[in-house]
């Protein structure tokens, strides 16, 4: 009995200082939660979820604060996404936020408007704005998120949101339509 | 070498389909009549689009390159006649959605000049990097359909040994016959291109499969190998079943082997290329032509002549119908490829492209309707990659992309197979292409997520430094400002100072009047005044410095 409880609190010191090491050691700095979610919003930066940046959201949907259907740029499969992760059940998309575009928008600069003011790129949470003080300005367009937080600022009205143009390498086979049945060339 | 005593592999499903193939296989080709206008898209094959390298008004001889790229996964363009570029615009390519391509109109000045071309003396002279160069200059792609540049098929990188080169004329869709026909008619061709690609890839071996519904072709090449007089090549005859021309499929037939999921034929040391892309592949090497046309068959129901024609890339593709005679007064429906695999295009007005084997002309059918899945089990009988499409099609349907790739999704090769023989008319491979569609989308919206996602940190990041050494020179200028309020202090110091220093210089000049005393205290003194007066001029010099 006695070198029972002598072996078992020997064995509860040892784990116990293996484990505070352990804990010690391997420390992850940044909540891992945090971070899975972060790693599904679609980082368009543009706030429609009321908070500045999808990281932010990511920390207020980890502490319970805000609810997973606020992101309109993620639509439907994010909302999903975040559902599975965090076990619960999936809802439609808040309206307060925003609604779901229809396809995928770019801003352009109309160069010929622009006064060079930089106040899109001081805007821009991705740096995709191109420019200089009283230079023309321009947006990389890979680059660009669709966030629209640069329209705002821009004092002449000259940035314009348009729609990705579709190439071969980005199009995608729409949804079989069911009545349509069988493709008529597989018959 | 030849094939009778080989011993061949069977894969899993399959289908015995009617071949269609006599309609249009029997006709020597036809060369089509140059079109006075082409149409030249700069996406032909699969990766990045060509750029045009000519302006509108430029004259271009026949081969020249008009259109270029130094993406890897690309191919050039060039001119298949003599002629001048009379507009550079988007415009529809043959595709299923009809998306846009930049498109090089060039009008035709009837001379059919051709540039200076480079022939390649001997090529087992040649380095096998000059030849897959010469390979990637000449534009050459997969012409089996698939369009992938030859050049990289034909660079396997240091790692790997390549065993087997297959040459692949199993030709095993119904109707197409355009590798029959070429097989027949340019054998010689196409051994001189086996080794070549044999040369280049340090091949120990090479095989060229044919199905044996095509003993015609099978015995031309047989002829052509024994006029050469080399034995280097080995024939051999596979029996006809769909899709035995499949790459992995013909794999399992000639060797027993099979390729890994996701993985390459690279993977097993085989490469395996088109009948056709060898014979275009002997033309760039041995008189320096580049692909600017081919061979291809215009056959179906609504076609009076169904035959095989060589037509430059670019010409629209109802000139090949007319060529052949269109049967009138029905509603047809034009298809690109074959029945199984082939995609339907709306307008005949679309050109020629490089990798258009076969052009359909059928009569419309009223399409069925789809019925729910029964889970009769056909498709997967069926099916040659040994999937579960069932499975694929539920989870494709629902969207489940995840668990759709668990099924192997990217395993399956679209042959048609399992939505053929479904008994409830479910178009399974639209289902499929669809969800292999979505999963790329999604990958590459992650991509740029991650992408967006480094920039705005980096973004964060620069602006917190700015804003750390903003409020580093606030600190500093609040701490200056400070010390010049405490200068008040210094004055009074400074004040005391000198006048210590006055009082030491009165001392010293009534000391000097009296001649006695002055002399040993004279140095003293006045290094005494010096370091008296250090402390407060140093704490004036750094604020100073500060401000
Ligand atoms: S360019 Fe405008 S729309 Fe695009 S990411 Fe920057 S701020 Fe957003
Ligand atoms: S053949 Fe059609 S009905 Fe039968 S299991 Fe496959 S998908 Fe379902
Ligand atoms: S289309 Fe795909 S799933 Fe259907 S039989 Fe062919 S390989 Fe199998």
């Amino acid at each position: 009995m006695f070198t029972a409880t002598i072996t078992l609190s020997l064995l509860a010191i040892i784990f116990g200082l293996i484990l505070g090491y352990a804990a010690i050691r391997f420390k992850i700095d940044s909540d891992p939660v945090v971070d899975q979610i972060d790693a599904i919003l679609p980082q368009t930066q543009c706030g429609q979820c009321s908070y500045p940046g999808c990281r932010p959201y990511a920390e207020a949907i980890s502490s319970g604060e805000a609810d997973i259907n606020r992101c309109p740029p993620g639509g439907e499969s994010t909302i999903q996404a975040l559902a599975d992760l965090l076990g619960v059940d999936a809802k439609p998309l808040d309206p307060e936020a925003g609604e779901v575009k229809p396809e995928k928008l770019v801003a352009v600069i109309d160069e010929q408007t622009c006064i060079g003011c930089t106040l899109c790129i001081q805007a821009c949470p991705v740096d995709a704005i191109l420019g200089a003080a009283k230079q023309m300005h321009t947006i990389i367009g890979p680059e660009c998120t669709g966030c629209e937080l640069c329209l705002p600022p821009c004092p002449v009205d000259c940035i314009l949101m348009v729609p990705v143009k579709t190439d071969a390498n980005h199009w995608k086979w729409p949804f079989p339509n069911p009545d349509a049945g069988l493709h008529e060339a597989q018959r | 070498m030849n094939s009778v005593n080989r011993k061949l592999w069977k894969y899993n499903g399959g289908l015995h389909l009617e071949d269609h193939k006599t309609c249009s296989n029997q006709m020597e080709s036809r060369e089509l009549p140059m079109p006075k206008r082409l149409t030249i898209p700069m996406q032909q094959h699969i990766g990045e689009a060509a750029h045009p390298i000519v302006k509108v008004g430029d004259k271009v001889l026949k081969g020249e390159m008009i259109a270029e790229s130094s993406a890897r996964v690309s191919a050039p363009i060039h001119a298949p006649t003599s002629g001048t570029i009379v507009e550079i615009a988007p415009m529809p390519m043959p595709h299923p959605a009809a998306l846009d391509a930049v498109t090089i109109i060039l009008e035709s000045d009837g001379l059919d000049q051709w540039c200076e071309l480079h022939p390649i003396e001997n090529y087992r002279h040649v380095s096998s990097d000059e030849l897959r160069d010469r390979i990637r200059d000449a534009g050459i792609v997969g012409l089996g359909g698939a369009g992938f540049p030859s050049y990289i098929k034909l660079d396997p990188g240091q790692h790997f040994a390549i065993e087997t080169l297959i040459l692949n004329g199993a030709e095993c869709e119904p109707y197409i016959t355009c590798d029959d026909r070429l097989m027949r008619e340019r054998p010689e061709a196409i051994l001189d291109g086996a080794r070549i690609m044999r040369h280049a890839l340090h091949a120990k071996r090479c095989i060229i499969a044919i199905e044996d519904n095509k003993p015609e072709a099978f015995a031309a090449l047989e002829r052509a190998q024994s006029q050469s007089g080399q034995a280097d090549i080995e024939l051999v005859l596979v029996p006809t079943l769909y899709p035995t021309g499949g790459e992995r499929q013909l794999i399992k037939v000639l060797t027993g082997k099979e390729v890994p999921s996701q993985g390459r034929t690279l993977d097993i040391g085989i490469i395996s290329h088109n009948v056709t892309t060898a014979a275009t592949i002997a033309d760039a090497v041995i008189d320096g032509i580049p692909l600017i046309n081919r061979m291809i068959t215009v056959t179906g129901e609504s076609i009076t002549t169904p035959q095989n024609i060589r037509a430059p890339i670019g010409a629209p593709i109802e000139a090949l119908l007319d060529f052949a005679g269109r049967e009138n007064g029905v509603e047809t429906q034009l298809v690109m490829g074959g029945p199984m695999m082939g995609i339907s295009l709306n307008s005949a007005s679309l050109p020629v492209i490089k990798t258009s084997n076969c052009f359909m002309l059928q009569p419309k059918q009223p399409t069925v309707p789809e019925s729910p899945c029964i889970r009769c089990g056909e498709c997967a009988v069926v099916c040659p990659a040994e999937l579960l499409p069932q499975q694929l099609y539920w989870h494709s349907r629902a969207r489940e992309f995840e668990k759709v790739q668990d099924y192997n999704l990217f395993d399956c090769i679209e042959c048609g197979c399992c939505s053929y023989v479904c008994p409830s008319n479910i178009p399974l491979v639209h289902y499929y292409r669809f969800a292999k569609t979505e999963v790329w989308a999604q990958e590459r919206e992650k991509e740029a997520a991650n992408i967006a996602r480094m920039r705005h940190e980096h973004r964060q990041a620069r602006q917190e430094k700015a804003e750390l050494e903003k409020q580093e020179r606030m600190r500093k200028k609040k701490a200056a400002l400070k010390d010049k309020e405490k200068g008040g202090t210094d004055d009074a110091a400074k004040k005391a100072a000198i006048k210590a220093a006055m009082d030491r210089a009165k001392a010293k000049r009534e000391a000097n009047q009296n001649p006695e005393a002055a002399a040993p205290t004279d140095v003293p003194s006045q290094e005494a005044a010096a370091t008296e007066t250090q402390p407060a001029t140093i704490p004036e010099s750094t604020s100073k410095s500060e401000s």
